[in-house]
């Protein structure tokens, strides 16, 4: 408080924005503030002011080139014409109907990836969401090292990606792994070492890896969630002779609804779109069954040079997000009218 | 509340695994960086033949690692300041004032979020060429062009956060400042930014991670001058001779800054998440 005491004693009006602008909170509190005129016209624009630095990077890093990408999305575009793409051919739908076309090379290849994703999504959510839930639950009760616990959960999501995925490429390795070796030659689970970063598995090494690393970020929103849960509640519902499973259903869950809504929008819109955990688990070539969609038209961009057709395939990609996404405040919109 | 037999048993049960979960990882991690090459070149082992910090001596002269760990900072460093700044103006708009688009503004900078980073990855590219070619400013491929990048991946949710700790900072103080005689910019920084400090420094961290971690736009973005270390650890990961020993150092030394400033900070992330998710 000493800072803000010194700063509210300094002395005198400096600059031409002296006087207030009128502030929000006067109307409404109803105190009396003093407002002057002079450099009322600076006022009115301050607020625009403002927020001019960050709507001019928005606009030029991601504005900007959206729009650009989905220009690009309509033409066919060569290595050569990379620096001048808009001088490329136009191609009209042409890349779209390339792109939505299952039975084509491009279009199987798409489609493939997208239900990939779709698997690997909806597994990585789950199991994220219930990991988290449960940790929560079972930290809630208060005992010694504790804090120690829900401080090491939370270390995968705070290392840097690339270090936590090269680990587990170091763990997944065929011959000198740590998972090949607890399971092979300790356990025995296996007759045969499996390869996990090639074929089939790399879908499982992907998920796995991809749980480890986004599940402490749920952690971290469900426990604050449940914290501003009043623990009189629990202790009616316990009076009223609920048990832990009836407690956990009926006043943790409804309670929660609110930040899981943010939470599984957050979860699914980072790991349908994650890029990091393929390319620097499996290197630059994806395994077919580990082929997510941005790997997918990461991949396919450089690999032919044709950005048209990959912007093409963003432009659906996006489509699909923005209905997901709309689809999903719909809903819980109509659940909220509902209860 | 009494603790059932049954609920005890699972509750340490459960807990157990996940911790068995999170921390083998971390294990190896930290262990394998401790081992001499013969070690983890061969079969796994738990336990280090014995113990050695040259891994840690060696990174420094067999990967170019220092020139990627001082790119990584300049970069992280410079993007978060920047973020931080734009962040702060952009909320006390958001907070303090209303005025036409504000809600609108809001919702945009929030929706940028949801497009794919593979739709204007090479849009941004070639955009960034543009500019060279037009003003000779240099941002395909240099620092700058990545700082402006990743100033922008961290903005929306910094703004986001800022607005939820402003809203907690009470008006009269704002209103006592100005009745005093300063300024609304005077205002802000000194009364405002000083009393949201915490929630400041979270978002700084915040903004930190997502520039310290980020590789899709590296890997398009940087020549070998710029190389970060997402990118340089990679590659040289897919090296066919791998010096895991020496990865795992180079990964604990990149990691235990950012996991300290996170454990003792994310309790404020958590307050501006949830004080905008329930908004």
């Amino acid at each position: 408080m000493t800072q803000l005491d010194s700063s509210l004693r300094r002395p005198g009006p400096d600059g031409p924005a002296g006087g207030g602008p009128r502030p929000t909170q006067s109307s409404r509190s109803g105190q009396p503030v003093k407002t002057r005129r002079r450099g009322s016209r600076l006022i009115r624009w301050l607020p625009y002011l403002l927020l001019l630095p960050a709507v001019v990077f928005e606009l030029a890093v991601h504005v900007l080139p959206i729009i650009v990408g989905v220009a690009m999305s309509f033409f066919t575009i060569t290595q050569f014409q990379i620096r001048k793409w808009w001088e490329a051919p136009f191609a009209g739908f042409d890349n779209f109907t390339v792109v939505l076309d299952f039975s084509g090379p491009a279009g199987a290849g798409l489609l493939r990836s997208f239900v990939v994703t779709v698997v690997y999504t909806v597994i990585v959510m789950a199991a994220s969401w219930t990991i988290a839930v449960a940790a929560s639950v079972f930290l809630q009760r208060s005992f010694p090292g504790r804090n120690l616990m829900r401080a090491l959960f939370l270390i995968p999501y705070a290392l840097p990606a690339y270090a936590g995925i090269i680990v587990w490429r170091f763990i997944l390795q065929q011959q000198n792994g740590m998972l090949n070796h607890v399971l092979v030659d300790q356990l025995g689970v296996f007759a045969d070492k499996p390869y996990w970063l090639l074929g089939d598995n790399s879908l499982v090494a992907l998920i796995v890896v991809n749980v480890w690393k986004y599940w402490p970020f749920a952690f971290l929103i469900i426990t604050a969630g449940m914290q501003s849960i009043p623990t009189e509640l629990y202790e009616a519902a316990a009076l009223d002779g609920a048990g832990a499973w009836r407690r956990f259903r009926s006043v943790t869950l409804p309670l929660l609804s609110p930040v899981n809504r943010t939470l599984l929008l957050i979860l699914f819109l980072w790991t349908f779109n994650d890029f990091s955990t393929p390319y620097i688990l499996f290197g630059r070539s994806a395994p077919p069954a580990a082929d997510l969609i941005s790997i997918h038209i990461y991949n396919r961009s450089f690999e032919t040079w044709n950005f048209g057709l990959g912007s093409a395939m963003s432009v659906l990609l996006v489509v699909f997000l923005l209905v997901c996404t709309a689809g999903f405040a719909a809903f819980t919109r109509w659940r909220d009218r509902r209860a | 509340m009494r603790e059932s037999v049954a609920f005890r048993i699972t509750r340490i049960a459960v807990l157990a695994i996940i911790t068995l979960f999170v921390a083998a990882p971390l294990y190896v991690l930290v262990t394998s960086a401790f081992k001499p090459l013969k070690d983890v070149q061969g079969s796994f082992t738990w336990w280090p033949t014995h113990l050695t910090v040259q891994p840690f001596i060696d990174i420094w002269s067999t990967v170019p690692l220092a020139r990627y760990f001082a790119n990584s900072v300049i970069v992280s460093l410079s993007a978060t300041v920047l973020s931080v700044v734009v962040a702060i103006l952009a909320a006390y708009s958001v907070s303090r004032f209303t005025f036409r688009g504000s809600g609108s503004f809001k919702a945009t900078v929030l929706s940028t979020q949801m497009f794919p980073a593979i739709l204007f990855l090479i849009p941004l590219y070639l955009l960034f060429v543009l500019v060279d070619r037009a003003s000779g400013l240099q941002l395909a491929g240099s620092q700058l062009g990545l700082v402006i990048t990743y100033l922008t991946f961290s903005l929306p949710f910094s703004i986001w956060m800022l607005v939820g700790y402003f809203e907690t900072i009470p008006r009269e103080l704002d209103e006592a400042a100005r009745v005093d005689g300063a300024s609304s910019l005077r205002t802000l920084f000194q009364v405002v930014v000083p009393a949201a400090t915490p929630g400041i420094v979270a978002v700084a961290i915040y903004a930190f991670m997502v520039a310290w971690g980020e590789i899709l736009f590296a890997s398009v973005l940087t020549t070998d001058e710029s190389r970060t270390l997402a990118v340089g650890l990679r590659e040289y990961a897919s090296q066919v001779n791998v010096y895991w020993n020496e990865i795992m150092a180079a990964s604990v030394v990149v990691s235990v800054p950012i996991v300290i400033a996170f454990l003792l900070l994310q309790r404020f992330l958590v307050a501006g998440f949830t004080s905008g998710a329930v908004k």
